[in-house]
């Protein structure tokens, strides 16, 4: 480990990184249950929370980890859960009720090869989808897709602040190759950290906020919080027969994430100045990816490349202004085009899905002879 | 006109949502006269419920923090609670279908790390509030609206289920029997560790019109004569013993 004046370095999985950052963001509540290849998280957070005084509970399965997460963050806990994608599947319904009441959360998702129990060792990015519609009715959340180690530190901090500030749950959507890839990583010394707003006597699910986020009062504080996953007004009052509290409700849930969306969105942007070709990636697909403009740039290619950070929101202005100018627009994915089809729905340009299922990594090699045929 | 109990509940609340006859008001009202007779502080404690008719007494009624989660998850969500702020004291009221149904394992769970709750569960033995089917605690023959036939499979015993995972109190009453009851959810919730009431709640709306109970009146009368005492369960056959339902406390490990 060396040590800078403002950075630490250290050499770390994935996996352990979520943890690290976790812990950096104020993370002191874990639930989880074992399963491949996410297991490492909760593994290490059982040795680390020990040692900072967090609270980590192994669950009895994946419903009773995101249940118990739900209940520790309205106890005023900043509380994370991880899984893969069958006990991503399972923590379906609580993400919804997340949603529903407004309750920060972070939740993992170490993607693997599915569908069902698929491959668990293998990678894949098959939960995109799932991320944004695994739940019942209409809800927003965030996901983010981290394409390094170090970036998987930086986006589980991002997560924990994103959730507290927009009271929402935050998916986090790395990748077997990420979660067991070592890199080198720099810490540095100060980084922004936000906590949910604490305002006594405000509705706890008011509307007067213009951001559309209410301030949230936490269990023990003497405020009688009333929290309720059907439809409730502002104090938390059920209200399910009244079509306008639904809809006034329903609305806010959505818009706080929608009319926000440009200060959620996160990406890169390499070579994009003259490219009419432009590849759309995210996650470990995005480091073939760059590997192969980069090399089709030094034989002259005028080719771009879009790495996506954020992936819900989707980043449907950006994909717009991308589509209006290039010809082709490119994207690899470990699945069968999740994202490909979104960006069709923003543009008019070509958009070729290159879809792969196999269980592994897509190679720099296999994206260069492909993108060959479109130059 | 101030009402009995006023003060535990939470401000601008004029009435129940439960039908007529139903056992959960008279419950509802012994789990706060409890609470009162002990002078505890409502600032410090948590209800949490899962869905179902029994999941409405503590959500909304109870003027203290009330989480009312998924189907199910009441213990669960109470857990987490619980663990990252032990000061909270933790009351989870729920119902038949949800805390032993679709709650089951989180139920066996949290007795066998008999975690610091008070476990509450409305045993109506069939689900209310979806319109009247089996429940796992329907009696062997009874008549439901997913049994016209009569339930051919046996209820469990949730007193013997959660003490055989650990669980430091378990108790059964019956809302007929008041007094018993109320003593047996202060002494829940005086004692560490998993404690466990499963109380017997007549639901003559569902439940009763099924079984030749419709009316509040007989479905009481009914759950009076089959609610017996242990010691008075003791000297009667097996013969005399069916049918019957035996209350009382089943364990109680406090030190």
């Amino acid at each position: 480990m060396a040590q800078h004046r403002d950075m630490v370095t250290y050499y770390l999985s994935g996996n352990e990184a979520i943890v690290e950052g976790a812990i950096r963001a104020g993370c002191r509540y874990y639930a989880g249950y074992p399963i491949t290849p996410s297991t490492e998280i909760m593994e290490r957070v059982s040795i680390r929370f020990g040692e900072i005084g967090g609270v980590f509970m192994q669950m009895e399965d994946e419903i009773a980890a995101i249940c118990s997460v739900i209940g520790a963050s309205w106890a005023g806990a900043k509380a994370m859960t991880a899984t893969s994608g069958p006990g991503f599947s399972l923590m379906q319904e609580g993400i919804g009720y997340a949603a529903m009441t407004e309750t920060p959360i972070v939740v993992v998702d170490v993607q693997r090869a599915g569908p069902s129990t698929g491959q668990a060792t293998r990678v894949a990015s098959g939960d995109i989808m799932q991320a944004k519609w695994g739940s019942s009715g209409d809800y927003q959340v965030i996901a983010l897709c981290p394409w390094s180690v170090q970036e998987t530190y930086e986006l589980t901090v991002n997560a924990f602040n994103l959730a507290e500030k927009y009271r929402v749950p935050v998916l986090l959507l790395t990748e077997e190759a990420i979660g067991h890839l070592r890199e080198r990583i720099d810490v540095v010394e100060v980084i922004e950290i936000s906590s949910r707003r604490k305002k006594p006597g405000a509705a706890p699910f008011g509307t007067e906020e213009r951001d559309g986020v209410p301030p949230m009062p936490i269990f023990g504080d003497g405020d009688k919080v009333l929290v309720t996953g059907s439809t409730h007004d502002s104090h938390g009052f059920r209200k399910t027969d009244d079509p306008l509290v639904q809809d006034r409700l329903v609305s806010r849930l959505n818009e706080k994430i929608e009319n926000n969306r440009e200060r959620i969105i996160d990406y890169e942007a390499y070579y994009m100045e003259d490219a009419p070709v432009v590849v759309v990636s995210y996650g470990f697909t995005a480091r073939s990816s760059l590997f192969a403009v980069r090399a089709l740039r030094e034989h002259g290619r005028k080719i771009g490349m879009l790495r996506l950070k954020t992936l819900w929101p989707f980043p449907d202005s950006l994909t717009r202004n991308i589509g209006a100018s290039a010809r082709v627009l490119f994207v690899p994915e470990m699945n069968r085009g999740q994202v490909a089809g979104e960006v069709k729905k923003y543009v008019s340009c070509q958009v070729v899905s290159f879809a792969q299922t196999n269980g592994e990594v897509i190679y720099p090699d296999t994206l260069i002879e492909e993108l060959r045929r479109h130059l | 006109m101030v009402r009995d109990m006023q003060r535990y509940l939470r401000p601008g609340l004029t009435s129940t949502p439960f039908c007529p006859g139903c056992g959960h008001g008279i419950l509802m009202g012994l789990i706060l006269r409890a609470i009162d007779q002990l002078e505890l502080n409502m600032d410090e404690m948590l209800f949490v419920s899962g869905i179902g008719c029994a999941a409405w007494i503590p959500s909304p009624h109870f003027n203290a923090d009330t989480l009312h989660i998924l189907h199910g998850r009441a213990i669960p969500a109470a857990t987490g609670a619980k663990m990252f702020n032990p000061k909270l004291r933790v009351v989870v009221v729920s119902g038949d279908g949800d805390l032993a149904d679709i709650g089951g394992n989180h139920l066996i769970h949290a007795a066998r790390r008999n975690m610091d709750l008070t476990v509450i569960c409305a045993t109506n033995m069939i689900y209310g509030m979806t319109g009247g089917q089996v429940s796992s605690t329907t009696s062997v023959g009874a008549f439901t609206q997913t049994t016209t036939q009569g339930n051919q499979y046996r209820p469990f015993d949730l007193c013997k289920l959660v003490i055989a995972a650990g669980a430091t109190y378990a108790a059964r009453y019956s809302v007929t029997q008041p007094f018993a009851l109320m003593a047996s959810i202060k002494t829940a919730l005086q004692t560490n560790g998993f404690c466990f009431i499963e109380v017997l709640s007549p639901c003559p709306t569902q439940f009763g019109r099924h079984n030749q109970l419709g009316s509040p009146a007989d479905i009481i009368k009914d759950l009076i004569d089959r609610c017996i005492t242990r010691r008075k369960a003791k000297n009667l056959s097996p013969e005399e013993l069916r049918g019957k339902i035996i209350t009382g406390e089943f364990a109680n490990d406090a030190d």
